[in-house]
């Protein structure tokens, strides 16, 4: 029986445009509408399937704001069993802060008798792509960490992560308790059903305040990329352009 | 003295090391002349170590023997910890490829310090300000790393490798890091390049053939496939044909699948969305073929077709013949 806790964030949808808050210390998602990251979504998946799989649980837990709270939902829709939501501005929290509130949550937990055997969390997010929470995590919990997998099964009282690494297909196998960083590309995350989706609106979400101030990324500004100015050049349309699309080939190099 | 966490790829140097050890010299450049050490894991062949005195390397930190025949997030970072000691370093570095940022994280999360990851270029040295990718590169991000050691990644193709401009020998320093338990259980147990499909041959592919929605389904891709064939190159994908289930996610081209790097990167069907360019914006030349001009592909692309796909591609496979 294993109880997972999964760690997810509420991130600005970057299939769009991306617009700058005035301010130009985050992207504003009143634009592009929010999302959780792949790898997040892989974890979460991850998480479901060892909760069902050795008859333990699947906790979510996000650090946001008040309406951070539909990822939470989303979650357990797909079939999360349990919910915390820390409410705080996350732009402020740095990789170190979110580490610390995570932790908390475990460590206030355990003294509740709830312990977590895997805590999983996406590889990196998709915003800010710092690639940290889990390994600061790792310290604060004292638990080994494994990162870069994208399966993860659980057997007796060890884990098992696969992921494509420098050297081919590479497996860890780490007792438990553990922290594991997910990648995309291993499981494909379910949808949620109806039922499910009702289910969720039903659970009761515990909402944590953060434990300490954030101290903060050491973040100046953010900027956007200058456009690169267009140079392309249009061979023609259709079949009709296939002979000057031959040319170009030819003349890279790669059609003889 | 700056510390580079190197990595190897059949007895040479990683390209992505090569590109942060020229990273690193210009910041040392920068800096008055500071030197740069570099740091290797596992098996240090003669080769590596002429490799690395070429990219201006003149001691090379070195940590052998069974906790680091296979690789461990805690373990190598505990050799880079060792060798910085040693050095004396103020800055500590490392490419921006999975291994190398668990290990800078290792470091940031033990001495307590920010970690500035995928960086682009620094703006200053006092105060230590670099510029990195957010977003995917969407977006750019300015961080200032006061504190000492300063810890960052470098993003892939930041710089172009480049060696030294002065020669000479470099010194192998044998390295013996005390493990934590937990350091030497986080490691890979077994690794077997069977199973990979064809991700690195994607990575490292001169010629690449993408292909999109704009390809219809799981049949849409035989096109596809010849044309890649035909080039010498590998197929990439963007992530929504792989989240609709029509090609495997190693084929996947973008912000979380493969980095590519091509000399020619054909993109068919392909609206080139911000994920999908993070994954390509590095091709040296990019030819779309899509039905809407005023994609992002095609209006980012060298070369354009205006056209489906399914058109073009049997036509150029039949020129080709």
């Amino acid at each position: 029986m294993t109880d997972v806790l999964v760690c997810l964030k509420r991130v600005p949808d970057s299939s769009s445009e991306v617009v700058l808050t005035p301010d130009a210390q985050a992207v504003d998602g009143r634009f592009s509408g929010w999302t959780v990251s792949p790898h997040e979504n892989c974890a979460v998946e991850l998480a479901i399937r060892i909760a069902q799989d050795t008859g333990g649980s699947a906790t979510v837990l996000t650090l946001g704001p008040e309406d951070a709270v539909d990822q939470l939902r989303g979650a357990l829709a797909l079939g999360c069993t349990g919910a915390v939501h820390i409410v705080a501005e996350s732009a402020a929290y740095g990789p170190a802060d979110v580490a610390r509130e995570i932790a908390a949550v475990v460590a206030s937990h355990e003294d509740e008798g709830r312990s977590y055997d895997l805590v999983l969390l996406g590889n990196d997010a998709s915003d800010s792509g710092d690639f940290q929470v889990g390994v600061r995590l790792s310290y604060l919990l004292e638990r080994p960490v494994v990162g870069g997998v994208n399966l993860v099964t659980v057997e007796g009282s060890e884990v098992t992560a696969v992921g494509e690494g420098a050297d081919g297909r590479e497996t860890y196998q780490v007792p438990l308790p553990a922290v594991v960083a997910v990648m995309e590309g291993g499981v494909d995350p379910r949808y949620p059903t109806v039922s499910g989706r009702m289910k969720a609106k039903k659970i009761e979400i515990e909402t944590r305040s953060p434990v300490a101030e954030p101290s903060g990324a050491v973040r100046q500004r953010l900027t956007l990329p200058p456009p690169a100015p267009s140079s392309v050049q249009v061979l023609g349309e259709g079949v009709e352009a296939v002979p000057a699309l031959r040319e170009v080939l030819v003349n890279l190099g790669v059609v003889k | 003295m700056i510390v580079v966490l190197v990595e190897t790829e059949n007895d040479s140097v990683a390209e992505v090391s090569l590109e942060t050890l020229t990273f690193a010299r210009g910041l040392g450049d920068a800096g008055g002349g500071i030197p740069v050490d570099a740091v290797v894991c596992g098996a240090l062949p003669d080769s590596v170590v002429s490799e690395l005195a070429s990219a201006g390397v003149r001691t090379v930190y070195h940590a052998g023997g069974p906790d680091f025949e296979a690789y461990g997030g805690g373990a190598w970072a505990s050799a880079v910890q060792d060798a910085r000691e040693q050095a004396g370093a103020v800055v500590v570095t490392a490419a921006g490829t999975n291994r190398g940022n668990e290990v800078l994280a290792h470091l940031a999360a033990r001495w307590d310090v920010p970690m500035a990851a995928n960086v682009l270029s620094f703006a200053g040295l006092s105060p230590f300000t670099v510029t990195r990718q957010v977003m995917g590169g969407a977006a750019l991000e300015e961080m200032t790393l006061s504190k000492r050691p300063a810890v960052f990644s470098v993003a892939g193709h930041a710089v172009q490798a480049s060696p030294a401009g002065a020669q000479g020998d470099a010194s192998v320093v044998e390295l013996s890091p005390s493990l934590s338990e937990r350091d030497r259980v986080a490691r890979v147990a077994s690794a077997s390049g069977a199973d990979t499909g064809d991700a690195d041959g994607l990575k490292d592919a001169k010629v690449v053939v993408g292909a999109g929605r704009g390809a219809g389904g799981p049949g849409g891709f035989s096109g596809v496939d010849d044309l890649a064939s035909a080039l010498g190159g590998k197929v990439g994908v963007s992530r929504v044909v792989t989240s609709l289930g029509w090609r495997p996610h190693h084929e996947q081209v973008g912000q979380t699948g493969t980095r590519i790097s091509p000399d020619v990167y054909v993109a068919c069907g392909i609206s080139g969305a911000i994920q999908h360019w993070a994954g390509c914006a590095s091709s040296k030349v990019i030819i779309a073929v899509n039905t809407d001009p005023e994609a992002p592909m095609v209006t980012k692309a060298d070369y354009a077709v205006i056209g489906d796909m399914h058109e073009v591609i049997p036509a150029l496979m039949e020129s080709l013949r």
